[in-house]
Parts: C-alpha cells; structure tokens; sequence
C-alpha cells in the first residue's frame, strides 16, 4: 500500500517508523498517490497565530474572542479540553475554563497570516478556492509533473512549510471530492493528514447526519422524525423515496450522504453574503435603542457593499434575545440597493415585529441576496425623491473620502 | 326563494359573480355567491370584502326570499348542465338546502343564512359621470400591463384615476407604475368627473371590471367617493374598495426634453425583439438597441447560450440624432408596443435615461420606460 512520511517526505515501507528520519507520523492508503482534491484547514487559527507570537502561552489555554459581552472567536486545542467551543458567550467559556487567557482579537495579525498560507498555497495549483480565512480548497490534478511528485507528498511539504514559515499548524483532507476532503480534514485534527477514498461511503455510514455540511439542527430535527439519524439510513434511499420523503433536496442529500460531490474547484471565490453585526454592552429591548446601532450597522452594511461592488436584492435582520435565541428575519427589496436610507429602512420594518418586550444582546443587517453592485439603486420612475437621495449619499461618501467617516453623519447615528 | 331561469343567462351571471370569490377562503361564507328574489327580480351578489359584484338576471321568479350556495360549486353544475336547459332553484328559507333542478337532474346544496353574508356598503359616492365602455377599455388595457405587483409600496398595486390638466385640456387621466415603466393614458373629461378626487383603483378591481367590459357597448356609469369607487355595467354593479394611499407625483419623472426620436414600425420592432431575445432565458432578458442614422440594431447575448443581432435599417427606421446605445427588458418592450397600432415612437435622451414611447399617432397614451444598464 502506497505510504508516505509526513516528517522527510520519504517512502516508509511496511514499518510503523520512518527508516530514513524516525518518525511514526506516516500515513498509508492505496489511492495516496492518485487522490488530487485537497482541503486545508488551518487548526484553531487565531489562538494559534496568538500563540505563535507569545510563546509563553504554548501550553495555556488560550481563547480569542472580546468585550465584556463578546463570544468566543478561537478557543485553543488546550481551551478545547476544558469543553471552550468557538462561538460559545465568554462568560461560559470562562465559567469552563477560568484559567483561560483571552486574548482580544487582532484581525490584521490573522489577515496577513492567512496570506502568507494562501501564498503558499498558491505555489501548489492554481486552483486555489480560499473559504474563509483559515480554510481553502485546493485541486492538484496534473501537478505532479510540475512538482515531480504526486499532491500527497507535495501537501505534506506544504504542511511543513507552513509550521515553518508562518509559525501554525493545518489539517489537510485529501480525497476525491470535496465533500470528502472536508471530511477527511475534520477527522485528524489537529495537525492531521486524512486519506478517504473508495471507501468513502463506509466511512459514513455510521456518522450522525450531522456530520454533512449543510445540515443543521433544523434540518437533523426533520430526518429524526422520519428515523434518519444516521447517514447509513439516507444513503439506502433510492431518488423517488429521497423526492418523496425529503422533498427536492433529497436526492441531493442522499447523494451527499454517499459521499458523493461534483463540485469543481472554483478559484473566483464568490462572496455569499455581507453582513454587519453587534453585541450590546447591556442587554436592549426597546426599538428606539435598538435603531440606533441598526442605523450604524447598516452604513457599515452599505460601506461594505460599495466597497466590493455589490449590492442588496433583500435585507436580512439577525437579532440574539438574552437567552442566546437567534431570530433572523429577511425582506426583499423592491429595487436592489446599497443607501444605507434604504437597508436601515427595510430592517426598522423587520426590526419593529419583533420589539416585543425581548430583551436582545445582539443585532445585525446584511444583504441577501448578494446582486452585482451595477444593478444597485437604478432609477425609480415610482421615486421622484431617489435622484436626490442617491446624490445625498454620493456627497456624504464624497466628504468622507476626504476628511474620515467622522466628519458627516445622520442625526439618528448620534448617542 | 323560487325561480327558473336558463342555463346560459344563469350561467353566464354566476361566471360574472364566481370570479370575484376568493378561491381559498378562510371564511366559508365568502365562498358563496348570494341570491336574492325580491319583488319578482332575481339578483346575484359575490364579494371577497374588497370588491362586491351584483348582477340583475332574467328569470321568472314565483317566491321572493334569499339563501347563499357555495359560488364555484354553483358555477360547476350549471355548466354542465345541457345546453338550452332550464334550471330551477327552489329555497324554502331557514335552514333548508338549496334546491337545483333541471330535467332529470336534481341536486340539493348546503345553504347557509344571508344574515352572515357580509355586505359591502357603498356609502355616499358624490362624484358621477359616465364613460364609454370603449374608453374605459382603452384606459385599463393601456396601462394595467404597468401595475406593480409589489407589497411594500402598496399605492402602486393598482390604476390611478385622477382628474387632470394636459397642455390646458382637461382630461380624465389613468396612471399606472412599477418603477421601472409607467403609462399615462387620457381621455376627454366626462361631465361631472371635473371635482372627483384622485383614486387608486386595485389591479383585482380592474381585471374584475376589465371582464365585465367585453361584452358590452354603450356607457359605463361611475360613481365614487374617496374610499369607494362603483361601476353600473349593463345589469351588473361592481362596487369596490379604493386603495388608501398617496400616488407617487408621476408628472416629475415624465422627461420633457428628450430630442432623439426614433420611429419604427410597431410588427417590424416587436418582431426584432421577440426573436433577438430569444437567445436569453432570463427572465430579465435584456435588449441592446443601438441606433445611427436611420438604422437600429438590436442584440441580446446569454452568458449560457449565445448571442443575436438583428438590423433594422432606412426602410423600416427614421433616425437622424446622434448615435445611441440603450438597453431595456424585452418583456417591457414588448408590453408597451402591444398597445400601439402601427408606428412606435420613441424619444430618448441618452442611454441611462429614462425614454418616452407612444403611438406617432396617437397622443392620448404615453409611456415612460427606464434603461436597463448592458
């Protein structure tokens, strides 16, 4: 069976150690050398690059996250053992884990180390498809003439590359779809290297349902009620009782379920949603406090949107009540915008339905769907005001190239 | 309640009455079409709160007395019944069936009481005058392509009726907008229309009565208030709820000085875009017009699937401004030139703004149609 050392990149043979470096960290599988989809997860990111820079830290658990009322970012492997989850409130991760040190969160750090990965990464295959800053996919078929040796061995230098050059450690999946090499990257963290091939589907079929990407609670609860908890039972349905029981995406999940994925690596990554959000200080329920950061969240919103050249065909509302409950409420928008006016406008609407006494924690806007930013507030023949709003807007934007976003403002933004 | 009346006459008054019922009801009585016989006259009555239909029908009527049956069950059997038939309903009143027969045929329907049936008042309606059936087609045909189906900006889901000036002529005007195409349509002010207040009439209201009109000739009787608007059609009398809200001053996006002037043969054109943007199958499917002197070129290109030119040249096109390139949906082309006759034309002012589009012989209807960027 084809077997490759991690360490020195040298064929191991039948051994549990490397005879050319001594180390046992080999991996062994009989598509190793053919498999070219590759998924690279970068282990506890944020704590890691944190870590990488204090290294008084190495062996304490370590939480990024912020503010009296923030969440957890990143939650090192050593917070991790003290159950710290990332997105978990701070005070639970504290109450976990109170020797914890949080670090508040210092996103030019991970930004420019999740370049300096990208870069390298760059360096394998052109198609490179980054899907969130610590975590891309990578297709290396027909590099191994390029590299003079097949993607395995030439990931696993990468994976050495990367300790060395940037200070973290990644999880690589390697597998013959996506699906499976995100999988596969998930099952030997940290500092993994997870083969799956043919035998993809047995490797499912004893995982809960969960375990697919793209299925949540929601969604678990659905197929509990018909008995599916496990992927065993999806993947014995045929098309018609998939359609039939699980509705148009059944056939699809099932698919999934069999580990099977046709999605190409795609290097122009598209941006699927942009959106701004907040946690309060204190806990607000009124919808005159709420407004307030809802108006200034969504300039942020329209900032972001003018920025990458997108803009909102709907408008979606995120609120977290005190007991960590997320409502999220959306609207489409009868022409597509990106005026702050008219996001603001849309979420007040969806923001006053749900001024019911609740107490929230958190609020945010975004824009779903994400439309080309071309088709952003055409003109209205319904609107004879719209001309002079898009103008009004064009001369705050214009002041504030200038002279900073401080220097204009609405009212309704003030405290 | 006791009559006979036959199947066409009845059927065609329950078509009439029938379509106005909302078809899923959450109030089961809204479900039902009224029928009423007083002092030997037999009325039909249907509403879904917003729009009531009453319709006087022929029918030799031996009881007065009123029950309400299910509208579209109704509708069912007389239309299958045989054709020349006579039908009988035969109500004793209280809680008794419906009684329906004709020949052979017998069948009993649940009835439930007139009391519950909810009645639309029209309360005062202070503005009448009266219109020809003709001009009100032309008034809805003309513009309810323009309706907006959109919820938030409620006031532009129907036709806004409305009292106006044009070059010092006074006309009735009818408007209606989506935002991105608007039609203004005029007619001469009829007597007694000069004080009525500006009403939006809703787009089910106007499909309900547009119905109405194509079996008719003579004038329409309309009277309305400010909340209400009722329309006297042969023996039919369709009262309607007004939709509560301002109209957006449509007179300021109108362009008045738009000087490039295209004119263009109404089939040549239509025909052009029909074919060039059947490359796309968005539904947005977008047109290019690009136009020199005394010649137009449409184009249409699909990411997926292609892309198609088609030139119209000093034939078929009069042209003669500086060259232009403007893109607009083919859908709102084509709305727009079904209403015109013979000769479209257009009058731009560059290729983001939005264009004027009427009949070269007829300036009774005006379009204002916005670019699309290509």
């Amino acid at each position: 069976m084809a077997a490759l050392c991690r360490d020195c990149g040298a064929d191991p043979g039948e051994g549990p150690v490397c005879p050319a470096c001594g180390s046992r960290r080999i991996v062994r599988h009989a598509e190793l050398f053919t498999l070219h989809i590759a998924h690279v997860d970068c282990d506890a990111f944020y704590a890691s690059v944190e870590k990488r820079d204090r290294p008084e830290l190495a062996a304490r658990p370590v939480i990024v996250g912020g503010g009296v009322r923030g969440v957890v970012t990143a939650a090192c492997y050593v917070a991790r053992i003290y159950g710290v989850r990332s997105a978990m409130p701070m005070f639970k991760a504290l109450q976990a884990c109170p020797d914890a040190v949080v670090i508040r969160p210092d996103f030019s750090k991970y930004v420019e180390a999740s370049h300096q990965v990208r870069a390298l990464m760059g360096r394998l295959t052109p198609l490179v498809q980054p899907l969130s800053i610590d975590e891309a996919v990578l297709d290396l078929a027909g590099t191994a003439a390029l590299h003079g040796a097949p993607p395995a061995v030439v990931l696993a230098r990468f994976a050495r590359e990367v300790e060395a050059q940037v200070g973290v450690t990644v999880s690589i999946g390697l597998a013959r779809n996506r699906l499976m090499a995100k999988i596969a990257a998930g099952r030997d963290k940290p500092r993994g290297f997870c083969v799956i091939g043919a035998e993809a589907r047995e490797i499912l079929a004893p995982e809960p349902v969960r375990l697919l990407p793209g299925v949540g609670p929601k969604l678990a609860n659905r197929l509990q009620a018909q008995g599916i908890t496990r992927l065993a039972h999806l993947q014995g349905l045929d098309e018609r009782e998939a359609r039939r029981r699980l509705g148009d995406d059944g056939p699809a999940l099932v698919r999934r379920a069999r580990g099977e994925d046709d999605r190409r690596v795609n290097p122009e990554r598209e941006t699927k949603s942009i959106s701004a959000e907040t946690t309060f200080d204190v806990d607000l329920s009124r919808a005159e406090e709420l407004e307030r950061p809802l108006w200034r969240l969504a300039e942020k919103l329209a900032g972001r949107l003018k920025k990458e050249d997108f803009c909102a065909g709907g408008v979606v509302l995120k609120l977290k009540t005190s007991a960590f409950a997320i409502r999220t409420r959306a609207q489409r928008l009868a022409s597509p915008t990106r005026l702050p006016d008219l996001l603001f406008e849309a979420a007040r609407g969806l923001l006053a339905r749900e001024t019911d006494g609740t107490a929230y924690r958190l609020i945010g806007i975004g824009a779903a769907p994400l439309l080309p930013g071309h088709l952003a507030d055409q003109p209205d023949l319904a609107d004879p005001e719209a001309p002079r709003r898009v103008a009004a807007q064009a001369a705050i934007d214009a002041l504030r190239s200038k002279f900073g976003a401080a220097v204009i403002g609405k009212g309704r933004g003030l405290k | 309640m006791k009559f006979k009346a036959d199947r066409a006459t009845l059927l065609k008054a329950l078509a009439h009455v029938q379509s106005v019922v909302e078809k899923r009801n959450t109030i089961p009585i809204l479900a039902n079409v009224m029928i009423t016989v007083r002092d030997g006259k037999l009325t039909l009555t249907a509403t879904d709160m917003e729009i009531a239909v009453v319709e006087d029908v022929a029918a030799s009527t031996t009881r007065n007395g009123a029950c309400t049956a299910p509208a579209a069950t109704l509708y069912e059997i007389v239309r299958k019944l045989p054709e020349g038939a006579e039908v009988e309903l035969d109500h004793p009143g209280g809680d008794a069936q419906l009684a329906l027969r004709s020949g052979r045929y017998a069948t009993s329907l649940v009835a439930l009481p007139t009391e519950d049936f909810p009645s639309m008042t029209a309360g005062t309606l202070p503005n009448r005058f009266a219109l020809p059936a003709q001009a009100l087609r032309g008034l809805i045909d003309r513009t309810r392509f323009a309706i907006s189906t959109e919820e938030t900006r409620y006031y532009l889901n129907g036709i806004y009726l409305h009292a106006a000036d044009s070059d010092g002529v006074r006309v009735l005007r009818a408007v209606a907008t989506d935002g991105h195409r608007l039609a203004r349509v005029e007619e001469p002010l009829p007597e007694g229309a000069g004080s009525m207040p500006g009403v939006i009439v809703p787009r089910k209201t106007v499909n309900e009565l547009r119905k109405l009109l194509d079996e008719v000739t003579g004038d329409v009787d309309i009277a309305l208030s400010d909340t209400r608007i009722q329309f006297k059609v042969g023996t039919i009398t369709l009262t309607s709820k007004l939709i509560d809200g301002t109209f957006p001053e449509y007179e300021r996006v109108i362009p008045r000085d738009n000087d490039k002037v295209l004119r263009v043969g109404k089939k040549d054109f239509s025909d052009a875009v029909a074919r060039v943007a059947a490359i796309s199958s968005e539904r947005s499917r977008p047109v290019k017009l690009s136009l020199a002197r005394d010649l137009l070129v449409l184009s249409a290109a699909s990411a997926e699937q292609g892309s198609a030119t088609e030139e119209l040249d000093a034939d078929r096109v009069k042209y003669d401004s500086s060259p232009l390139e403007i893109g607009f949906q083919a859908r709102y082309l084509n709305d727009i030139t079904d209403q015109i006759a013979e000769q479209v034309e257009f009058r731009f002012a560059d290729g983001a703004a939005p264009t004027v589009v009427q009949d070269a012989a007829d300036s009774s209807a005006l379009y204002v149609l916005m670019p699309m960027r290509v």
